[in-house]
């Protein structure tokens, strides 16, 4: 009865189609044996797109700020793909993913695509998977890359740092300043924007960040602090998002960024896939010296580095 | 020592079933496309949420793009009898026939069948417990997913 979905075709996607899109980017959340095959075939047509990242404590508008986001770069033409991330419930695996709900006139639109991940509780996995998807966004033909993820876990925040822009949102009430630096928010922002601006304490918050920077060690790009009020009009973000990025287009900024970022996921892939190679097999061991630990014939630590002396070897 | 993995260490376990909930035209009665979003996380499915106001197009364009299991549509306003054909048809056009097509809100038993003989899935009245929609997404998604493996 039911077709049989096709397996992910890269040329389809090359060609715009939504669907081999839409399964590719499962296949790539799921990192199977065809999302590799799909990565290899799309590499060639990254680079393209400009990356936007959108993060911040829950509920602070990120959502509708990045529809006015995309509003604004489709009011200039641009095709614009949507990677939005939620929690996923480490209980039950499930995730109320409501990012997209949003989108207002953007829904319609056949130059805007927007896919939800749960963040399936797996530090490991978000973390890879998701640049790759921008990177299939990418590849796929979109203009602008968006991707918003909440700013808790250090996973979120590292995926949003991925972008070539990113915008670090606060609202009022999303505590006070020195949180959001707490988290390690501030630093990853190219541009800091206090959501929410019709309320109180948004004015004291924009305050106490400017002070922030005020006092931080002197860096090529001080970021802005924008006030927005995220239903009415997020152009002052898009702006200052927009001034970023033609700083960046100066005195190879972008690409030296993106050799960096790469840099990044490379050494944490070739990490991963070292570890998986090198501890394969090597259950027994692994019992082993841990029982030693537990019986305290060695150390922890003595028993760690006598395992990868034992692996080396 | 064993041959390289070409793929680095990630989660494995079976793909959460991914749902697409969604409330079709002006119908305003959201409290029962929330309990059931809510009630379907909690029984560890991925729920996108679109909120109201949505066409059948939107449906099926949101459907394409998220790569959902399945479709479920809440309606209370009278409007089933255009919009689950509507979409049905959206769906065989873009390749989706293999999407579940599911829902529920206030539709006479007569028209449930009429639509259930064009193709849509179980349709659930009020008062439905929330136990018996998720076991039955459960067991159509599993089935149509074993079927176009
Ligand atoms: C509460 C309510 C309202 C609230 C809605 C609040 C809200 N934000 O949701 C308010 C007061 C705003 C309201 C307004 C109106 N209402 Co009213 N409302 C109801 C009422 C009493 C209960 C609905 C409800 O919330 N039930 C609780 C939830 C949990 O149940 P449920 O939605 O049925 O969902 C269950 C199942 O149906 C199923 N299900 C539902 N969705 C889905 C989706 C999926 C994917 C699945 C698998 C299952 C599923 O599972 C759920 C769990 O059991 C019903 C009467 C009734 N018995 O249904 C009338 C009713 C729906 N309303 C009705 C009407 C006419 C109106 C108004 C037009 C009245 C008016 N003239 O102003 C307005 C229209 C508003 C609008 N913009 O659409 C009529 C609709 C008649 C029709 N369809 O022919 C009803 C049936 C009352 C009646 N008997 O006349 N209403
Ligand atoms: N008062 C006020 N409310 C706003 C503003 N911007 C957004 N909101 C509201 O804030 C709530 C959360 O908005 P979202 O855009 O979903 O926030 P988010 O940061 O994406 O939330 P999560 O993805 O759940 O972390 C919604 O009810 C919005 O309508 C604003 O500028 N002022
Ligand atoms: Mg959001």
């Amino acid at each position: 009865m039911s077709k049989t979905p096709r397996p992910p075709d890269a040329s389809a996607i090359l060609r715009g189609d939504r669907r081999a899109l839409g399964r590719g980017l499962t296949c790539v959340e799921a990192m199977d044996d065809e999302a590799l095959a799909l990565l290899d075939a799309l590499w060639g047509s990254t680079g393209r797109a400009r990356r936007i990242g959108i993060t911040g404590p829950p509920g602070v508008g990120k959502s509708t700020l990045a529809s006015g986001v995309i509003r604004a770069y489709r009011a200039g033409g641009r095709g614009v793909g949507v990677l939005a991330v939620d929690p996923s419930s480490p209980v039950t695996g499930g995730a109320l993913l409501g990012d997209r709900h949003r989108l207002g006139a953007e829904a319609h639109d056949p130059k805007v695509f927007f896919r939800s991940f749960g963040s399936r509780g797996s530090t490991g996995g978000l973390s890879r998977a998701a640049p790759f998807a921008l990177d299939i966004l990418d590849a796929a033909g979109f203009d602008v890359v968006l991707v918003e993820t909440a700013g808790v876990g250090q996973t979120e925040i590292e995926v949003a740092a991925t972008a070539d822009s990113v915008a670090v949102v606060l609202s009022p009430e999303s505590g006070d300043a020195v949180q959001a630096m707490k988290a390690g928010l501030i630093e990853i922002a190219d541009v800091l924007c206090v959501n929410k601006a019709d309320r109180e304490g948004a004015e004291a918050m924009v305050e106490a960040l400017d002070a922030m920077l005020d006092r931080a060690p002197p860096a090529p790009w001080r970021p802005p602090v924008v006030r927005t009020r995220g239903l009415e009009d997020a152009s002052p973000l898009f702006e200052a998002l927009e001034t970023h990025g033609k700083w960046l287009l100066e005195g190879g900024r972008l690409e030296e960024r993106r050799r960096r970022g790469l840099r990044g996921r490379l050494r944490s892939l070739v990490h991963a896939l070292l570890a998986e190679r090198l501890l394969a097999g090597q259950d027994a061991l692994l019992d082993a010296r841990a029982g030693e630990a537990a019986s305290k014939r060695r150390s922890l630590l003595d028993a760690a580095r006598s395992t990868v002396e034992e692996i080396l070897r | 020592m064993s041959a390289p993995s070409p793929r680095a260490p990630l989660p494995k376990g079976p793909r959460p079933i991914r749902v697409l909930v969604a409330k079709a035209g002006l119908d305003g009665h959201d409290r029962g496309a929330k309990v059931v979003a809510q009630a379907l996380r909690d029984a560890g499915m991925e729920v996108v949420y679109t909120g109201l106001r949505q066409t059948p197009e939107m449906i099926v364009k949101a459907a394409s793009e998220e790569d959902v299991d399945a479709i479920g549509i809440s309606l209370l306003s009278g409007a089933h009898m255009t919009v689950f054909p509507r979409v049905l048809d959206l769906l065989r056009e873009n390749g989706l026939s293999h999407v579940l097509l599911t829902g529920g809100g206030v539709i006479p038993e007569k028209d449930r069948e009429a639509l259930r003989a064009a193709g849509v899935g179980m349709l659930f009245g009020p008062g439905t417990r929330t136990s018996d929609l998720i076991q039955y997404i459960q067991r159509e998604v599993a089935l149509r997913r074993a079927h176009s493996a």
